[in-house]
């Protein structure tokens, strides 16, 4: 009902907005507001409103699944944990956010966040320039390889670095040195994992900034730096702010690459969420950490959105083909060579060494632990060999990037119409998961969806379910600017050479937007192939997914465990960078939201 | 062919289309001419059934379209701004149409050469539609829009974005090619030199309605309001009351022709019946500007700012031009003045019926509006 009434305002708004002239396209859906007083015939009534219940209707499925499959689970924890004896313990709050332990948490999640944030965009941005302005041989492969770590699995991104700087890693047998029992390893981790999201949002924008604008201001007197800091920074600005939100958020909410690398000193909110649920069982301390978690990301969200809204100013942009040159003179090979040689050590290393681990058997260089994944272990850890972890994960990354998709695309859809207030807080809301706590909502599955109708605790769906929830914010944000760019009136033309809807949909947008729909389902894929949080709670002990087998790996002793996690995280590195790759040569305009 | 019944299309409290009737008979050309904002996109969209109506009904071929879905009513329309699908080559959007109507490949690639030939675009069918010229997508659309064979062919703003040479080459093309085809045509334009170029009928739309319709050269002779005057660049256009033969207006005693209508009314006086003269005969002026005009470049239109009442226009060779700043004298051509059955700016002039302005030619294809011949009278106007 106050949906109904909010989209009337909505469109009413939208009328209003229509300018003075109705020569230019008029947009569809507007003209038979329900508000419209003149009507004068009861079959206007009939027809009006179509543009409503299309929307509505595409509506209905997205809202419907988040409201059973993130907005139920995440609300039946908080119940449980702050509903006790029949009324609510607002007390708990307080109580749980006065103990030092708990504030203390709260401290190391917001400062590493930050750090890794800053760490990430220093390194990052001298990333992006060099891909924006300059031609080098390598630069797409170079590109893509730079992505492999935003899409690698958590739990793979920690034990990369456990490889690296751990315990008998290779910092430590060459320098002595060993990481991580610092905060640096979690903040190099974190900068390894995000450093393709600052080089991809600020460096797309960047490569389109018309260098002809710098040009103008040495011109009108400006040095070098000046130039660069009065005309291209204040252009990049929002686009920086936008992928430091972005940053931050992942780096907030960091649950597999803590759970590895942060050892019982450091944790963040979600770790600590996930100790609170698994290990002591405390649900209230888990409920009000689940909910402080979910206010700080909304509060997030809400200046991310308020950030895309200001990148959206008008810019001088050029195709990015022009901007882009060879390096010319040494001074200019040096910059790019350095820039690149500390992203080849910050990106590439990491996953050397992991296969490097991952070779060096107990007799010396060679496929024992990957030969070992086949094996039944004898121990608890396995019910069934590791090596079938990998059927497993594969299966529900598939069947959970179908569901990504029918849920992502109908929203998406819903979200091309013309834009009105309720339209953008559904698109704020479908982002959310991506920000809150995984662990409650794995577990919020457990908890809610064990009753009949929906008793799903022993179905198999329950972990593809889980992963499409991650999978639809990719999915969205992948499919809305490529759907919002295809012109109305292209649909039009279509119906009026004689296509029926659907054929103008087949033969119009989907050409259109194919290949963003690949895109978005490699994106769903990934993720829910890294998918830790969720899955670690409600994934079956006979049917472990890929980084469920590596965590629990991880959490054994013995070289031959460990071993045989590098060797299983290879794997899944190896499966996702195929997927990365595969998705590189479908895209080629290297344009992104996220 | 077609007929418009009382279409009414209204965009929250902004009317587009107010009980619109019109209509168009098969083979002709008609071309629906307004400033933007007076609906004339909208009346192309409701005919192909892109927007609903709130009211009335449209026909094609004597059929109620109600409720007939955009593809099936066999209609063209070519865009304003082409929309051209750009993933498709040229051949792949003129043969669109021809396919979604279930033609078999080798005929549609057939048509399409074919239409490509006529364009004057033969052997383009590979290529690619982004990489044209801005001329030679308006002839792909063109191309697109005729495949299907459409019953009827609209335009939106036919030659809107194309320069001015090419835009004048192209409205004889078209003609000559709807005529050779036999195309019944219903275009829209803001441009009243294109409209007249065109159409063997044309249509002035104001604010939602229908402001005059008739041959361009009736439209031209004698608008039927200080609207439409003022729309086709006349703006000597003052309240007069007419006595016998002269009317008492602004700018003094003006001569009129005898079949004027008597009383309180508008005058126009068409920028040619401004007859410059010395200082001293008739209206005592003051040159303001001079201005080519387009076109013949030896024709200069004369500004001039008269001792009493609203700025003159006149029309005069390069040769008999005034420096601006010089004192001329006007007296007035009676040929030249019309009288225009417009109630807005001219109160006085409520209760005088309208001129009707249908003449020989008017037949019955433009049906006429409630009490006079299209045009707005003054008891339909709010």
């Amino acid at each position: 009902m106050d949906v109904a009434r909010r989209e009337v305002v909505d469109r009413d708004a939208a009328a209003r907005d229509l300018p003075d002239s109705p020569e230019g396209p008029v947009p569809p859906g507007v003209p038979d507001g329900p508000a419209a007083p003149a009507r004068p015939s009861a079959a206007a009534d009939r027809r009006g409103g179509g543009g409503t219940g299309v929307r509505l209707a595409l509506m209905a499925v997205p809202a419907a699944f988040f409201a059973l499959f993130f907005g139920y689970p995440v609300a039946a924890i908080v119940f449980r944990g702050l509903h006790e004896g029949g009324r609510w313990q607002s007390g708990r709050i307080a109580q749980v956010l006065g103990d030092p332990d708990i504030l203390q948490v709260l401290w190391f999640t917001l400062w590493q966040a930050a750090a890794s944030t800053a760490l990430t965009l220093a390194l990052a941005l001298p990333g992006a320039y060099v891909f924006a302005r300059f031609d080098f041989p390598g630069k797409r492969l170079l590109r893509a390889v730079v992505t492999v770590p935003f899409v690698l699995p958590t739990v793979v991104v920690g034990s990369a670095f456990l490889a690296l700087a751990g315990r008998g890693g290779a910092l430590d047998v060459w320098f002595g040195m060993r990481l991580d029992t610092s905060v640096w390893a979690i903040l190099l981790a974190h900068v390894f994992f995000n450093y393709a999201v600052v080089v991809r949002t600020v460096g797309s924008l960047w490569s389109q900034l018309d260098p002809r604008q710098e040009e103008a201001a040495r011109v009108l007197g400006a040095g070098r730096f000046t130039a660069w800091r009065r005309i291209t920074l204040p252009a990049l600005a929002p686009s920086v702010a936008a992928a430091a939100l972005i940053v931050f958020l992942f780096t907030f909410t960091s649950f597999g690459v803590i759970q590895v690398l942060g050892g019982p000193r450091y944790a963040t909110l979600e770790v600590e969420i996930y100790r609170q649920t698994a290990t002591l069982l405390d649900l209230p301390t888990a409920a009000v950490l689940t909910l402080t978690q979910l206010v700080a990301v909304a509060a997030l969200l809400a200046v991310h959105a308020w950030a895309l809204r200001r990148r959206e100013s008008a810019l001088s942009l050029v195709p990015a083909e022009y901007t882009a040159r060879r390096p010319a003179g040494p001074g200019q090979w040096t910059t790019v060579a350095t820039v690149l040689g500390v992203m080849l050590v910050l990106t590439v290393v990491p996953l050397l060494v992991l296969v490097q681990r991952a070779l060096d058997g107990p007799d010396g260089y060679g496929l024992a632990f990957f030969r070992a994944l086949g094996a039944r272990s004898d121990s608890a850890t396995f019910v069934v060999a590791p090596v079938e972890a990998i059927g497993n994960s594969l299966a529900y990354a598939a069947v959970a990037t179908a569901i990504a998709l029918v849920v992502g695309g109908l929203a998406a859809a819903a979200l091309t119409r013309r834009a009105g207030r309720l339209v953008r807080g559904f698109d704020a809301l479908l982002m959310l998961p991506l920000g809150t706590s995984a662990v409650t909502v794995g577990f919020g599955f457990l908890v809610a969806l064990d009753e009949p109708p929906l008793d799903l605790r022993s179905s198999w769906i329950l972990v593809p379910l889980a992963q499409a929830l991650v999978g639809v914010p990719f999915v969205i944000r992948t499919m809305l600017p490529v759907l919002r760019a295809v012109d109305v009136r292209l649909r039009e033309a279509a119906a009026v050479l004689g296509a029926s809807p659907l054929r103008a949909w087949r033969e119009v947008d989907f050409p259109l937007v194919r290949r963003a729909l690949l895109v978005a389902a490699g994106f769903a894929f990934t993720v829910s192939l890294g998918e830790f949080g969720a899955t670690v709670f409600i994934a079956r002990p006979d049917a472990p997914t890929l980084p469920v087998a590596v965590a629990r790996m991880l959490g054994r002793a013995g070289e031959a465990h460990y071993g045989q996690a590098m060797a299983l995280s290879t794997l899944l590195m190896l499966v996702c960078a195929g997927v990365l790759l595969a998705l590189e040569r479908v895209r080629t305009d290297g344009r992104r939201e996220l | 062919m077609l007929r418009l019944d009382a279409v009414t299309v209204s965009f929250g409290e902004r009317t587009a289309l107010d009980a619109v009737d019109l209509e168009v008979a098969e083979h002709d050309t008609v071309c629906v001419l307004g400033p933007s904002g007076s609906g004339k996109s909208t009346l192309l969209r409701v005919v192909a059934g892109l927007q609903e109506v709130h009211s009335g009904r449209v026909l094609l071929s004597g059929q109620d379209q109600t409720g007939v879905p955009p593809h099936r009513r066999g209609v063209g329309l070519m865009f304003q701004d082409h929309q051209l699908f750009p993933q498709r080559d040229v051949a792949g959007n003129v043969g669109f149409g021809p396919r979604t109507h279930g033609m078999g490949r080798a005929e549609a690639d057939r048509r399409v050469a074919e239409l490509l030939d006529l364009v004057g675009l033969p052997g383009a069918g590979r290529r690619a539609v982004t990489a044209l010229s801005g001329g030679e997508q308006q002839r792909v659309a063109l191309a697109r829009a005729l495949a299907p064979e459409p019953r009827l062919l609209m335009l939106d703003e036919p030659l809107g974005q194309l320069d001015r040479g090419l835009r004048e080459r192209l409205v004889v093309e078209l003609r000559g090619l709807f005529r050779r085809l036999g195309t019944t045509v219903l275009a829209v334009t803001h441009d009243h030199g294109e409209a007249f170029a065109l159409a063997d009928r044309v249509v002035v739309m104001e604010r939602g309605r229908i402001a005059q319709a008739g041959t361009p050269l009736e439209v031209w002779q004698r608008p039927a309001s200080a609207f439409v005057a003022r729309f086709l660049g006349f703006d000597n256009i003052t309240p007069a009351t007419v006595d016998g033969g002269t009317a008492d207006t602004a700018w003094g005693k003006l001569p009129v022709p005898d079949d004027i209508p008597q009383g309180g009314g508008q005058v126009l006086v068409r920028p040619g019946g401004v007859l410059l003269r010395e200082p001293r005969e008739g209206l005592r002026c003051t040159v303001e500007a001079r201005t080519f005009r387009g076109g013949d470049a030896s024709t200069v239109t004369v500004l001039l700012r008269p001792d009493a009442g609203p700025p003159l226009e006149a029309a005069c060779t390069l040769r008999d031009a005034p420096q601006e700043g010089a004192e001329v004298g006007v007296v007035f051509d009676p040929r030249e003045v019309v009288a225009l059955g417009d109630p807005h700016g001219a109160p006085d002039a409520a209760h005088t019926p309208a001129p009707r302005t249908a003449g020989p030619g008017q037949g019955p294809l433009v049906r006429p509006g409630p009490g006079d011949g299209g045009a707005v009278s003054p008891e339909a106007a709010p």
